[in-house]
């Protein structure tokens, strides 16, 4: 088994999914990597740690811009030469856009969601928890390249603390490809952590029941050295920025710990989050349905037990 | 301007989705409703042929139900719709059902297709980039924005880190993020004259697509087994008596957490 893991980076960043992509790759066989845009090389050896034996590196100019399109040309090329019978990708709005051209120029599966990858074998079981995570299913491949969306935060970046060698590559472009322009790029200062790599989230939804209602988590985050996150409901009613936003349209966290309060853990809500280790759900309505899959539920009011719990959390030191 | 919007019927909102564990697929059986971020789309549409004259076209895969779907989007102001419904095509994964929606939107040769980003059903959010890879167009995903020009379209995005602003030449294909609209209610006049819109249905081979490339035979994806989701452990369920959060610090110690 040969797989090629898509690594996106950010600045002069990797981003943590892909390499958490990468070491479980590596662990079910020989992982190369790819970096795509400007200064790709530079950035791509780092890859080497969590597992990639060699990282390939694609620095056209049409490679810029976070588009999909060039890069299913680089990918398409790249497939052929390394002759890697799989493909994979952290999930992101790049790379699902990604992965589906792949499919569909390459004719290869695409499996989607991941939570599990496998070897059964010669063949790879991908597992995807469906329908809102109320089933399991086990996923296969009818033929090659096998192409695979991993859920964020499914696999751990683990560092195994090799090194990598570096090939750079040139791929060409189809005349569709470059068609598709970034006119203007926004990018969004946020205050205190990115809730994407926060290791612990605290949110707040409705039951908040006003945008001042965020300082009682700004307080709790603070004091558990985490970061504040919302749902669309309340960033909609501009109580809290976009840039927080967990769900459906908005960010896909994994948190170890996320403490959501006032959330009544609506699905479009649910699939940003479900994938983080412990979820504490503190909502006054007994029936809401974040009960039905956190780990520790607290029926009662947040606006008492926020800041209390804030307290104990200040007072361990 | 002639706008293809792609929409798909789903189970409804209030029907809890299961997996027929015979057939390993989705149960359609039971109350079905077109995709809510469809609605999206189709508004879009609305508004985009509002602005600039033209044509909508519904253009749907799935079975010979979706009719009854499809008439609402009509209600709410698409011209006409397109249904390919063929046995050959069910279950179909990504590949199938770009094989086939691409066969139709070819005949249609519409300069814009429009997307509702994400199925309530699939979760899978990555069709339009398939179908324009195979179509050969330029693709604008998530669009919370959508500027059309003369030959151009411009769509703004959220997304990890900011905001993007992409524009591409017509022809192209965009899929629409249900932060760009509020769908319009149908009209009483809008219902009644929906009956009377003109609904084709075809089958793969009226579009010349090999049964073979579509459903179980042309799949690049297999279910392999069905079971229950792994559980998330004990769950520890508390009502405040004024001690929860102490009871909540504990717990978090003892999980290491804190």
């Amino acid at each position: 088994m040969k797989s090629l893991v898509f690594l996106e980076h950010h600045g002069s960043e990797l981003e943590k999914g892909g390499l958490g992509v990468l070491a479980k790759a590596a662990s079910l066989g020989d992982a190369v990597g790819v970096v795509l845009g400007p200064a790709a090389a530079e950035i791509a050896g780092r890859a080497g740690a969590f597992g990639a034996s060699t990282v390939y590196a694609c620095e056209a100019e049409e490679l810029a811009a976070p588009l999909p399109q060039p890069r299913v040309d680089a990918l398409a090329t790249l497939v052929e030469t390394t002759g890697a019978d799989t493909v994979l990708f952290a999930s992101s709005i790049l790379a699902a856009d990604v992965a589906a051209g792949l499919a569909a120029r390459l004719d290869a599966g695409l499996n989607w969601d991941l939570t599990g990858l496998a070897r059964a074998g010669e063949e790879l079981v991908g597992t995807r928890l469906a329908l809102g995570d109320t089933v399991r299913v086990e996923v296969g491949w009818t033929g090659s390249p096998r192409l695979g969306l991993v859920r964020a935060g499914a696999f751990e970046a683990v560092e195994s603390g090799g090194s990598a060698e570096v090939v750079t590559f040139e791929t060409s472009f189809s005349d569709f490809s470059t068609l598709a322009t970034l006119v203007e790029q926004t990018q969004e200062e946020s205050s205190g952590p990115s809730i994407e790599d926060a290791e612990i989230i605290v949110a707040g939804g409705r039951g908040l029941g006003s945008p001042e209602g965020f300082s009682l988590l700004e307080d709790l985050a603070a004091a558990l050295g985490g970061a504040v996150a919302a749902t669309r409901a309340v960033v909609d009613a501009g109580w809290y920025p976009y840039a927080t936003q967990v769900g459906q349209t908005g960010k896909t966290v994994a948190p170890r710990l996320y403490v959501a309060c006032g959330i009544s853990g609506a699905i479009q809500h649910k699939v940003g989050m479900q994938g983080s280790g412990t979820i504490v759900a503190i909502n006054k309505d007994a029936n809401a349905p974040i009960f039905d899959f956190c780990d520790i539920g607290v029926v009662g009011d947040l606006h008492e037990i926020v800041p209390t719990l804030t307290e104990l959390v200040r007072a361990r030191g | 301007m002639k706008i293809a919007v792609c929409v798909k019927q789903v189970p409804d909102a209030t029907v809890t989705k299961k997996i027929d564990p015979a057939s390993k697929r989705l149960d359609r059986s039971g109350e079905a409703a077109l995709n809510p971020t469809d609605l999206n789309a189709v508004e879009e549409a609305l508004r985009i042929k509002e602005a600039h004259g033209g044509e909508v076209v519904l253009v749907s895969l799935g079975p010979e139900k979706t009719v009854d779907s499809l008439r609402k989007a009509l209600a709410m102001g698409a011209d006409r719709a397109l249904l390919v419904a063929d046995d050959a095509a069910a279950g179909s994964d990504l590949l199938g059902t770009t094989r086939a929606l691409v066969a139709a939107l070819e005949r249609e040769g519409a300069e814009l297709v429009l997307f509702g980003q994400a199925s309530s059903d699939g979760d899978g959010a990555v069709l339009w980039s398939a179908v324009a890879d195979k179509l050969g167009r330029p693709v604008i995903s998530q669009v919370a924005a959508l500027t059309v020009e003369a030959d151009t379209v411009t769509g703004k995005r959220q997304t990890e880190h900011g905001y993007d602003v992409i524009r591409a030449p017509l022809p192209a294909v965009v899929a629409i993020s249900d932060a760009i609209n509020e769908p319009r209610y149908p009209s009483l006049k809008g219902i009644m004259g929906a009956k009377s819109k003109p609904q084709e249905t075809v089958s793969l081979g009226d579009l010349g697509v090999d049964a073979a490339a579509v459903g179980d035979a042309g799949a690049g994806t297999t279910v392999v087994e069905l079971g229950p989701p792994p559980s998330r452990g004990d769950q520890v369920k508390l009502e405040d008596d004024g001690s929860a959060a102490q009871r909540v610090l504990e717990l978090l110690v003892e999980r290491k957490l804190l």
